[in-house]
């Protein structure tokens, strides 16, 4: 199979390829970082690969997502999977104070994420089978004041998932939306784990897991599912007396 | 992940931090000391008052080619992260410790060594090359034709010398993951030299495990295992190893592993082979890393932690050194659940600080229960200097300056490779005033 991967230098991606490498399928891996990506793509290719790609490229210039896309498909023929895994956990404080570092956050983590999902819908659409799939976070399920700016991007992707989902149930491409809780990486380094934080290994699996059997969504490790209905389940009145 | 010894002892106060890429700068610190998997048993892989700069993110592979062998990686990609690749491929470690929980940074930094010592020497003699990155963000490439001063001193450097970002090791063909195991029983001390000494030229892998109950004539009576890779190719290749199956979630209570346990759980461990010789097909993972089955094993010993004991003293003369350390032991009251013994080969080390040497290994495991300890510590340090043998540095928590620096009198040439911003709880405690 070929499988595209944006974000691919993140902690989350870098568990997933690293399983797909070893079943030994063709990657595209696009990040930022040249010599994150050369180092993702080398360790690909030594664990089985049977090929990887790499594409520097900035995701928020949304302007440049068809070409990159494009160029994608010309280079290798035809893609199977994409996935979407790029994001930043940016600093909630600073974006209440000054719009401009929220606005930035929710280009990031939704905006450019919409546009990129718009090209490879309309791809697939045409094509009539394949995988997206797309991080977005139990942080999206419902607003708080500790992060409801990156809460409310993840939010609006899981809104725009569904949206897709619905739009594409006539073909046979599958939209997975990955709800994943607590994961420590590099992203998540300024918190203190407990014990509901998982290790990208574990969430990597449950990814593999969820496309394979083509789940619509997908929390990860699975209790965040019991956690997040009863997150979701609070009265607001209470809900505004948590600490949460 | 807790950034402690294996051991568990000492206990100290440092900060963490990361190196996520390769490609990233030296930390901004103080001090640092680099940390792998934390398998080293003391402090040599502590840093008390300080940084430790875990490894834990740089785990990939850059390149592996199954025509020759040759894998580079990062410096912290674990033995068995490797394995999981290369042994399908028919390929295996070099020279592999006990356990594959160690990182490659780890395994060059304490130049480990395996069963295979008489034959294969240590971890060092496999790195073809590694890169260096120093306080003064220079990133240099070692081996053994390039900055060979530096590559020397950095193989059993202890993390010293800088910063092991990746490394480049020759593996081992194999053509089976199993081998042609043997177990045979032995009933004295004089027994096993003489059965070590025949299997060394027979087999690849050799050990014995000594049953450290029994005093006497019986003293030295164990269980001596030999093993060489199966030739034949009917099992399959992509057999891979297991997954710990148990983990000990918790410290065991400080009381749990004590005398009478040990010395019963020694008579039981010699008992359970009845036959005076078995001969099995044994996947790789069990026949290297029994241990590994059980997550934090060192748990067992509780929140005291435990302290090892590992020397090397010569050949001539080592086997009445050995009868007298065990001695010395069984008269202290205390007692060891894991008693090794090998011999070492002449295969000369690379590393200038590296711990074996041609002779007698024996390692021990105690209980940290203090004073006691401290007192026999010392003693088998003066049988070891006496016999003109040394103690390994990556199992140590205890040596004195003056038992260091006569066990390691090339300190001082080693010194000059240290990198300025680099120190350990290790170094600064063994080189105190001296």
């Amino acid at each position: 199979m070929t499988i595209i991967i944006f974000g691919a230098a993140s902690a989350i991606a870098q568990a997933t390829i690293r399983l797909w490498a070893k079943q030994g399928h063709d990657l595209y891996l696009v990040d930022r970082n040249e010599d994150s990506l050369k180092i993702v793509a080398d360790d690909a290719i030594a664990r089985g690969a049977h090929s990887a790609h790499t594409t520097v490229a900035d995701l928020t210039h949304t302007d440049n997502h068809p070409a990159l896309l494009n160029e994608a498909i010309e280079t290798t023929g035809s893609i199977d999977i994409a996935f979407i895994a790029y994001g930043t956990l940016g600093d909630q404080k600073a974006g209440e104070e000054r719009f401009a570092v929220a606005q930035q956050e929710l280009l990031t983590n939704c905006v450019s994420v919409l546009s990129l999902l718009t090209e490879l819908a309309n791809y697939f659409e045409k094509k009539g089978s394949g995988t997206i799939a797309a991080i977005s976070s139990v942080a999206g399920d419902r607003g708080r004041k500790s992060n409801y700016i990156y809460g409310t991007a993840k939010g609006a992707l899981t809104i725009f998932l569904q949206g897709l989902r619905h739009r594409l149930a006539h073909t046979d491409v599958h939209v997975l939306t990955i709800k994943p809780g607590f994961v420590d990486t590099p992203m998540t380094k300024e918190f203190k784990k407990g014990l509901l934080w998982a290790k990208p290994d574990q969430i990597a699996q449950g990814i593999i897991r969820a496309i394979d059997k083509k789940k619509r969504t997908v929390y990860l490790p699975f209790f965040w599912k019991y956690i997040m209905c009863i997150i979701r389940a609070i009265p607001e009145p209470i809900f505004l007396k948590l600490p949460l | 992940m807790t950034y402690q010894s294996w051991g568990q002892y000492p206990s100290v106060k440092q900060d963490v931090t990361h190196l996520y890429w390769r490609t990233d700068a030296f930390p901004d610190a103080q001090s640092i000391l680099p940390f792998g998997q934390g398998r080293s048993y003391g402090d040599v892989n502590l840093n008390d008052g300080g940084t430790i700069v875990s490894t834990a993110h740089l785990n990939h592979l850059i390149s592996f080619d199954p025509s020759t062998g040759i894998l580079s990686c990062e410096a912290g990609v674990t033995l068995g992260d490797i394995l999981k690749v290369i042994v399908p491929q028919g390929w295996f470690i070099p020279v592999s410790p006990g356990t594959k929980f160690v990182s490659v940074g780890g395994a060059i930094a304490n130049d480990v060594h395996g069963k295979n010592h008489h034959r294969a020497g240590t971890f060092g003699r496999y790195v073809q090359e590694f890169e260096l990155l120093r306080s003064d963000n220079s990133r240099t490439t070692c081996s053994p034709t390039q900055n060979t001063d530096l590559f020397s001193a950095t193989i059993g450097g202890l993390g010293l010398t800088g910063v092991i970002t990746r490394a480049t090791i020759q593996l081992k063909k194999i053509h089976s993951p199993y081998l042609n195991a043997e177990t045979l029983k032995i009933g004295s001390l004089d027994e096993f030299w003489q059965v070590s000494l025949e299997s060394d030229k027979t087999h690849e892998y050799t050990v014995g495990w000594i049953d450290t109950s029994v005093r006497g004539k019986k003293l030295g009576r164990g269980l001596f295992m030999r093993a060489n890779w199966a030739e034949d190719t009917t099992r399959d290749i992509t057999d891979t190893y297991r997954e710990p199956r148990i983990t000990m979630p918790i410290n065991a209570p400080n009381w749990m592993i004590n005398v009478p346990v040990i010395k019963a759980f020694n008579v039981a461990y010699y008992h359970k082979q009845i036959t005076k010789h078995t001969t099995t097909q044994q996947h790789y993972d069990p026949f290297f890393y029994p241990l590994d089955i059980v997550q934090y094993w060192n748990r067992f010993y509780g929140s005291r932690g435990f302290q090892s004991y590992q020397c090397v003293v010569p050949v001539e003369g080592g086997l009445e050194v050995i009868r007298t350390m065990l001695d010395t032991i069984h008269r202290s009251g205390l007692a060891s659940p894991l008693t090794v013994l090998k011999l070492f080969g002449d295969i000369p080390s690379p590393g200038i600080m590296s711990f074996p040497a041609p002779g007698v290994n024996l390692l021990l495991d105690f209980p940290n229960v203090g004073r006691k300890l401290t007192d026999l510590l010392l003693e088998l340090d003066r049988i070891t200097a006496e016999a003109n043998g040394k103690v390994n540095p990556a199992k140590d928590a205890h040596l004195t300056p003056e038992y260091f620096a006569q066990f390691y009198p090339q300190y001082k040439e080693f010194s000059q490779y240290i990198d300025p911003r680099i120190s350990s709880s290790f170094w600064r405690r063994v080189t105190k005033n001296l």
